[in-house]
């Protein structure tokens, strides 16, 4: 049974106030004063219509971390975010490294049928950065694979980051480097710097991650190949990607809600919540981060939503695991630090969490403009809704290690819909 | 003062203050032929250690027994998750069994600030990975005190106003030396850190001390030099080349210890190598205080859990 919408007075990405026709799945028609007769009518003034967001690095935890998340849990906070399709993730029990293992998330994403979930697949095998995962297997398999990542470690051999780099090109793969010099961060706990040398915690720093990326600009250059660097933390690495894209080089970024946002000294009382890989830096990161951003330098907010049952966070620092959820607070976070402060409009907005994101996860059907006979993959935003406390007990996803608990955030997405199908209305999921 | 003790920052001049003139009139009853006070009878402090620590345990459980408190000494090795019982857990056990005060010794640092937000009862730190130990540095700034101020008479009060001292070695990794610039700064004692650069906090330029990589040139102004433990273990992660270079620069020998104007003092917060930060001959000259340290370490700590158990034992919290 297809759905047919008709929204109405909606602002496509901060334009004037119009209405959306919404029929078998496909945007039918975009004009004010629109008449459908039949069809479910959304009040829409107000709200900002969004391409439905995409989502470059979510960890879902399927199979083998069902404790933390599911597909279902996991894709149903995404649409509750305004996502329409993410990007699942290698690091799960086992890896994602098998065609076997992609195809079944592929599967219980499109059974959940919240938004489109592209796995991700592992580069080396079991993420153990020695021997190249059977990368065309995963590429030909039912879940089209086409971004590669090692995340959560680094595929520090140079050699055979080229080699994956080179190799990708057959199937117009990219790989998602996660920039991390691993003997410059063993045992690294917290950005290097005033925290961490107070806090007597081993520093993370700087230098390790910008060491990566720009050793690997250096090597996408040389093979040709397209390179993409995973949530990009500091003020430095902003300034290699963007010299590296002065050059012409086929390099794209990500930066995190919480890196956007949070800075290392929420570290002060160990609250393992703001324990993160990479780690929560400096203001003057945040500040460089969100320019970069807002020039295109970053193409694209992704959340690494990194979901934990509890009793991994109830410990202490060093045994507390790395992540954060992010999933049903992102789009509220970059309003919060892009929009309200005037660095990005909403047509930015949509450019950075959806059309790039789109483009370099080669994901058919998402990141369109709204317009005539595209597919229906929309997200409604209240940016004037009244600010609320996140509480993540009234989260979907499974886990509550979100670092935004108790802060005030703006906003409210209101409804989703994927290719047609609302996921989410006033704010709630539709099943 | 604060509910728990957990960094030498948690104290403001008045609090540290109020120990060490505490500790000072405790000292004397380590005089008396009866050396206990009935102060904390009834209540419960556990020594949690994680690592061991004999000197450091010790120490805490004899300042316990002297004020009358009941203790339990709980030592579990091997962190949580990996194995075991988490740290959490355990303390709630400890706190079912009617812990009024957890002391924890602990590899990872931070693990004391944690362990505060699941017990009600008081914590108090015996030294957290590379983070800090506070009471060291109290009863280091107990020994200062004493030696180096005015009689002993008018020393109620005072704090350590314009004593330089220069703290020596591994201070990246020393929960001893972070505990100590903190808690001397706040007494109002001009510190000086000294290492070479490996093991330097990146961000030493942060602290309110001062950093220098020449120890010839910091001996010759300082009060009082503390030596810092070395781990022989930080040679296979190349912060030095070797322990003999190490020795060189920066170990303190009898040649080192004569640039000391004649006043100086010598500490080290134990265990010594011997040889390697300091010569044995300088750990056992007049000048060096380490065994004094040791004594003071027992009235310090019993004046930490006197003011902040004492208080909790009269109902005025």
């Amino acid at each position: 049974m297809t759905e047919e919408w008709l929204i109405k007075g909606a602002s496509i990405t901060g334009g004037p106030a119009t209405d959306i026709h919404v029929r078998d799945g496909i945007i039918a028609s975009v004009a004010p004063g629109l008449e459908v007769p039949g069809a479910r009518v959304i009040d829409a003034v107000g709200l900002i219509a969004l391409p439905g967001l995409v989502d470059l690095h979510t960890h879902l935890r399927e199979p083998g971390r069902e404790d933390a998340e599911t597909v279902t849990t996991g894709t149903r906070a995404a649409a509750l975010g305004g996502y329409t399709a993410v990007h699942a993730m290698a690091n799960t029990e086992p890896v994602a490294d098998t065609a076997g293992v992609v195809e079944q998330v592929w599967r219980l994403g499109k059974q959940a049928g919240y938004v489109d979930v592209r796995p991700v697949g592992a580069v080396t095998v079991g993420l153990a950065g020695k021997q190249l995962a059977e990368l065309g297997a995963l590429a030909d398999s039912a879940a089209r694979v086409r971004v590669f990542s090692d995340d959560g470690f680094c595929v520090a051999d140079p050699l055979l980051m080229r080699r994956a780099l080179e190799y990708v090109k057959a199937f117009d793969g990219v790989i998602a480097q996660h920039a991390q010099e691993p003997r410059l961060t063993e045992g690294a706990q917290l950005n290097e710097g005033e925290m961490s040398s107070r806090l007597g915690l081993s520093g993370w720093p700087a230098a390790a991650e910008e060491a990566i990326i720009a050793r690997d600009c250096l090597l996408a250059a040389h093979v040709g190949a397209v390179l993409h660097v995973c949530h990009v933390s500091t003020a430095g690495s902003v300034e290699i990607i963007r010299w590296a894209k002065s050059k012409g080089w086929r390099v794209t970024a990500e930066v995190t809600p919480h890196h956007l946002l949070l800075t290392d000294d929420l570290a002060e009382e160990y609250d393992t919540v703001f324990k993160v890989n990479p780690p929560l830096r400096t203001q003057a990161d945040v500040d460089a981060l969100r320019q970069g951003l807002a020039d295109g330098t970053i193409d694209a907010v992704a959340t690494d939503h990194a979901p934990h049952p509890v009793e991994a966070k109830e410990t202490e620092w060093h045994a507390a695991a790395n992540g954060m959820t992010g999933l049903e607070t992102a789009l509220r976070v970059v309003q919060l630090a892009m929009v309200d402060t005037g660095l990005l409009d909403w047509a930015g907005v949509a450019d950075r969490m959806s059309v790039r994101p789109a483009g370099i996860g080669r994901v058919q059907g998402h990141g369109q403009p709204i317009e005539p006979g595209v597919p229906a993959n929309l997200t409604l935003y209240d940016q004037a809704a009244p600010k609320e406390t996140v509480d993540p007990r009234t989260h979907a996803s499974k886990s509550r290690n979100s670092p935004f608990a108790g802060m005030e955030l703006p906003g409210r997405v209101h409804a989703t819909f994927l290719r047609g199908t609302a996921t989410v209305l006033d704010g709630k999921v539709t099943r | 003062m604060k509910r728990h003790l957990i960094s030498a920052g948690d104290l403001s001049r008045d609090d540290a203050v109020l120990i060490l003139d505490t500790a000072a009139e405790l000292a004397s009853v380590a005089g008396r032929p009866i050396r206990k006070l009935p102060t904390l009878r009834g209540m419960t402090v556990v020594n949690l250690f994680y690592e061991d620590s004999t000197r450091t345990r010790t120490s805490f459980e004899a300042a316990a027994k002297r004020l009358s408190a009941d203790v339990i000494n709980f030592s579990a090795k091997g962190s949580s998750v990996a194995k075991g019982e988490s740290l959490k857990d355990t303390a709630l056990t400890l706190e079912a069994m009617g812990a009024d005060a957890i002391v924890i010794r602990h590899p990872a640092s931070g693990a004391p600030r944690r362990l505060a937000n699941w017990i009600t009862g008081r914590v108090v730190n015996a030294g957290d990975g590379t983070h800090e130990h506070p009471t060291q540095a109290l009863l280091d700034a107990f020994t200062i005190r004493e030696r180096l101020t005015s009689p002993e008479s008018d020393q109620r009060g005072q704090g350590l106003d314009g004593i330089r001292v220069t703290i020596v070695g591994d201070v990246l990794h020393s929960r001893v030396a972070r505990s100590n610039v903190l808690l001397l700064t706040t007494l109002g004692a001009e510190v000086t850190v000294v290492a070479p650069p490996t093991l330097m906090p990146h961000a030493i330029g942060t602290w309110p001390c001062k950093a220098s990589y020449d120890l010839d040139a910091e001996l010759r102004k300082a009060d009082v030099v503390m030596m810092l433990r070395v781990q022989q273990e930080r040679m296979t992660a190349a912060y030095f080349p070797t322990v003999r270079e190490y020795r060189r620069r920066y170990g303190l020998d009898t040649d080192r210890m004569a640039l000391l104007p004649e006043h100086a003092i010598v500490m080290h917060p134990g265990p010594m190598n011997r040889g390697v930060e300091i010569a044995a001959e300088v750990a056992d000259s007049p000048r060096s205080t380490i065994v004094a340290q040791v004594a003071n370490g027992v009235t310090v700590r019993m004046a930490v859990l006197y003011l902040m158990l004492g208080g909790a034992a009269e109902g005025t919290e």
